[in-house]
């Protein structure tokens, strides 16, 4: 079990986290560049100094600079897997994932045993004696990957660990990546920017940003009820800050909404895009949560059509590509947002 | 890597052949001027035998001596974090510039028996540097050491200094991370290094003549035998004397090709 608080200050980043990982689990770092994400692995893995706070492993503390504690990188039972992978170009792939086990005093035949074993475990079999410059994207992915499982690391810290694939290789690689670490009994820190990832591989999502952390939970948590603008644009929702008084809502910056459910106090309120409609008039009949706004930008996605009102308060929703055309939301000019109570789910910041 | 096919340019072929001949037509002179009846002679007589020795003692001792202390000299100046490591670049890289003779001249001033350093040394020790097999190390080393130093600095600086940082992680204390990643990727220009000083040391002239003298059999290497021949006349023996040097020079190179395997 991983138990890190870690403090320290770089020129452009003041970091400050705290979390725990439990064996077995896979914790999905989730932040935008620069927040600290990379950071915070180097610093686990004993390249970076502390300037304050704690990492302990299994009870074994790593890292306590107000008791001058600092195990160097090489004593650490860590395994790191670089976003560049950062394979020896001159060493072959046996030797490259042997290099640690020789590291740690492995005899040579033993360390070129494993090594092959955790080729074939990865489907590496035939290119054990390959050197890195030769293989494509996806092998040296694989390469690294074994170059940092092999020395059964009791933390396993992954950074960005697809995020130099393309996308028909990714699927298969986050697959693979998926049971390796469904089989591990490693803390595991995964570090990404992509949400896909997160929720694909994480048990649990700690987002951080700045060099905090902004919200923890399960994947399923965090999407449903994100509680930073960038994990709601991450997800593609509406996020709205404000007031509520019984069902009705104040919306920091101006607006009134109602919902279904009642609360009170500072909340969060999020809205799908595809649950706001939109027309070019006001539309009859209907009182509540209807609003006016100019529109800002319309992008399509996929198959789907998101266009972005400034009204008050701003809001974005989701049109088929017809709609387009029928309220020509190219010639911008104002657009009428309409929204159900229903569809806005309410919840303390 | 594919290479695009340069398009056949009439101005460009002629220039470059004209430098290709420029440097063929001297070794084709040395060729067709060597006396081949008594080439053999000349050169396994007891004096081109001792200049070849001493050229071969020195250059390689200024070689060694460039390894040992211009590779930590490199390092300082490659990863160092320091003030004035520019300035200590360019001191260490002015022999490099400067023309030989005047570094004889400093090295008299420095080490020789009246220099800052060699006047105390002599007292202390009775050592001596000039007109010994010593100062002819010294002055070679002083030529030469740059060459290295400047090949590994940059050798060191290209290096993805990162491959290092994966290797703690991977558990590979400093001796091993040195040993299995630094020293295999700086390899090309550890070798290229070792073979430019070695080149530079060999050919060594106007130092050494003016810092260790021309004394025949003890520091009297063989470009300064190849001059001392030419200038008493005896033309013979300065051609057969620099086939001798062509023939090493040569050799060195295609072994260099073979360690460093690079084009």
């Amino acid at each position: 079990m991983l138990d890190a608080d870690i403090q320290l200050r770089l020129s452009r980043l003041n970091l400050d986290i705290a979390f725990t990982v439990e064996a077995g689990e896979v914790v999905a770092l989730l932040g935008p560049n620069g927040s600290g994400k990379s950071t915070t692995l180097r610093a686990l893995v004993g390249l970076l100094p502390l300037a304050g706070g704690r990492i302990v492993l299994d009870g074994t503390v790593l890292d306590d600079p107000a008791q001058h504690v600092k195990i160097p990188p090489e004593k650490r039972p860590i395994g790191l897997m670089f976003q560049d992978y950062l394979l020896f170009p001159h060493l072959s792939t046996l030797e490259n994932v042997a290099f640690g086990l020789r590291a740690k005093g492995t005899d040579k035949k033993a360390a070129r045993d494993k090594a092959s074993q955790t080729l074939a475990r990865l489907g590496l079999e035939g290119l054990a004696e390959a050197k890195p410059g030769s293989m494509s994207g996806g092998q040296q992915q694989r390469v690294a990957m074994a170059r940092a499982l092999v020395t059964d690391p009791r933390l396993l810290l992954l950074d960005e660990p697809l995020a130099a694939l393309d996308v028909s290789t990714k699927t298969d690689v986050r697959r693979l990546l998926r049971e390796v670490l469904r089989q591990s009994n490693a803390a595991n820190v995964l570090v990404t920017h992509d949400l896909l990832d997160a929720v694909a591989l994480g048990d649990r999502m700690i987002v951080i940003q700045d060099g905090e952390v902004v919200q923890t939970g399960t994947p399923a948590e965090v999407t449903a009820r994100p509680r930073s603008s960038y994990v709601a644009d991450l997800v593609g929702v509406n996020l709205l800050r404000g007031t509520a008084h019984g069902t009705i809502l104040d919306i920091d910056g101006g607006g009134k909404l109602t919902c279904a459910e009642p609360a009170t106090g500072p909340v969060l309120a999020v809205i799908a895009p595809a649950a706001v409609s939109v027309s070019r008039q006001r539309p009859e009949g209907s009182g509540e949560n209807t609003w006016p706004g100019q529109i800002s930008a319309v992008d399509l996605m996929g198959d789907r059509v998101r266009v972005r009102t400034e009204g008050t308060p701003a809001i974005t929703a989701e049109v088929p590509p017809a709609a387009v055309d029928q309220l020509k939301l190219d010639d911008g000019g104002e657009l009428w947002a309409c929204v159900s109570p229903a569809a806005i789910t309410v919840y303390p910041p | 890597m594919d290479q695009q096919k340069q398009p056949f340019n009439p101005l460009l072929a002629v220039l470059a052949a004209l430098a290709a001949l420029f440097f063929v037509f001297p070794l084709i002179g040395l060729i067709t001027g060597a006396p081949w009846g008594h080439v053999t002679d000349i050169i396994t007589s007891k004096s081109a035998l001792d200049a070849l020795k001493l050229s071969i003692i020195a250059s390689l001792s200024s070689t060694v001596i460039a390894l040992l202390f211009g590779f930590p000299l490199a390092w300082l100046l490659a990863r160092g974090n320091f003030r004035g490591k520019g300035l200590l670049r360019g001191l260490t890289t002015l022999p490099m510039v400067l023309p030989p003779v005047v570094g004889g001249i400093a090295l008299l001033l420095a080490y020789g028996r009246r220099g800052i350093i060699g006047e105390p040394l002599d007292k202390a020790t009775g050592i001596s540097l000039p007109f010994t097999l010593a100062g002819v190390i010294v002055a070679e080393s002083f030529v030469a050491m740059p060459f290295f130093v400047l090949t590994v600095e940059s050798g060191l600086r290209s290096m993805n200094r990162r491959l290092e940082d994966a290797a703690r992680s991977l558990g590979a204390g400093r001796l091993m991370v040195f040993r299995r990643v630094t020293l295999p990727l700086i390899w090309p220009s550890l070798a290229a290094g070792t073979v430019l000083t070695w080149a530079r040391a060999l050919g060594e002239f106007g130092a050494t003549i003016t810092f260790a003298g021309n004394l025949p059999g003890k520091t009297q290497t063989m470009p300064l035998a190849v001059y001392i021949s030419q200038s008493s006349g005896k033309m013979e023996e300065a051609i057969a004397l620099s086939l001798v040097l062509v023939v090493v020079s040569l050799v060195v190179m295609i072994f260099r090709r073979r360690i460093a395997g690079s084009d």
